[in-house]
């Protein structure tokens, strides 16, 4: 799993790269476009997310020890925190980009000074955020296989590998979303 | 299989100082502070990220092979965004002759 992770690491990585080269082009229109994101939002999911690793990493504790009950608990709670992250940023933050016309493609009726640089911030914030979010289905999927492994009672202290890797895929995901966070929505500055 | 059990305990405290670490960059983001606010941002996004795979992650109780897998996979990323730079940074763009800077202004709109 760390091997895998590594070539996740690389992946995120071209694309966090090319990010700060644009940003870099076009310093003024990525702040500006930073600055139309709602930090409210961003900071209520990065809460959520680090709950989510949180009960993950004790669903983890609760497998070592065999405790079963704590365990399928602890994986339910992650999972419905996963569920509501993914729900915010697609009901909530999507859904009021798309109308406030940031949607490149779709709906985009932004007219300010260098809009058409604005535009690729919010390419690349769609795209970014959108990968992201797939993971986090991703591990949705997962989380909702172990639940099910979980209550047929497949885990004891000596077989929780599963559980384990798992864990480590989703505290992946959160420390992405610890960058994307910062990158995203405070380096343009609030002030 | 046994891994290193952590205290309920630690792992809340993590947990805490993630949440203010959060909330610490969200607050600094409101204060100008120049070119810093961005050092300070991924300073603390590094922080976090940090307590995150060596809490969380179990990786201050893991092999050296594990470490060793993750410090290479942040070696690679570092020298492919540092040579990316270096290379950006240092180009001499050629200047668009003046003949063509109207048409092209005149495709973009």
């Amino acid at each position: 799993m760390w091997v895998f992770l590594a070539t996740e690491v690389m992946f995120f990585g071209g694309l966090f790269t090319a990010y700060v080269l644009y940003r870099n082009f076009y310093f003024p229109a990525f702040e500006a476009g930073s600055r139309l994101l709602d930090i409210k939002i961003g900071a209520f999911n990065t809460a959520v997310l680090l709950c989510s690793s949180l009960t993950m990493a004790l669903a983890v504790r609760a497998a070592q020890l065999g405790k079963k009950r704590f365990l399928i608990t602890f994986l339910l709670l992650t999972l419905l925190l996963g569920a509501t992250f993914v729900a915010v940023k697609f009901g909530l933050e999507w859904r009021h980009d798309y109308l406030e016309g940031f949607a490149p493609g779709a709906n985009w009726t932004f007219h300010g000074p260098d809009w058409r640089h604005v535009e690729l911030f919010f390419c690349f914030y769609f795209f970014l955020t959108g990968v992201h979010a797939l993971h986090m289905l991703i591990g949705i999927g997962i989380l909702t296989v172990l639940i099910v492994m979980a209550v047929r009672g497949r885990f004891s202290p000596e077989r929780y590998n599963a559980i384990e890797v798992s864990g480590l895929y989703w505290h992946f995901v959160d420390i992405v979303w610890i960058f994307l966070y910062p990158l995203l929505y405070l380096i343009g500055g609030r002030y | 299989m046994s891994g290193h059990i952590v205290s309920k305990k630690l792992y809340i405290l993590i947990f805490a100082a993630l949440i203010a670490l959060t909330a610490l960059t969200t607050g600094v983001a409101y204060v100008d502070l120049g070119k810093w606010n961005t050092v300070a941002a991924l300073a603390i996004a590094l922080a976090k990220a940090s307590l995150v795979t060596l809490f969380f992650m179990h990786l201050r109780w893991s092999s050296g092979l594990m470490r060793m897998v993750l410090v290479a996979a942040f070696v690679w990323f570092a020298i492919l965004v540092t040579l990316t730079l270096a290379d950006e940074f240092t180009r001499q763009w050629t200047p668009v002759p003046s003949s063509w800077e109207a048409q092209i202004q005149q495709t973009v709109r």
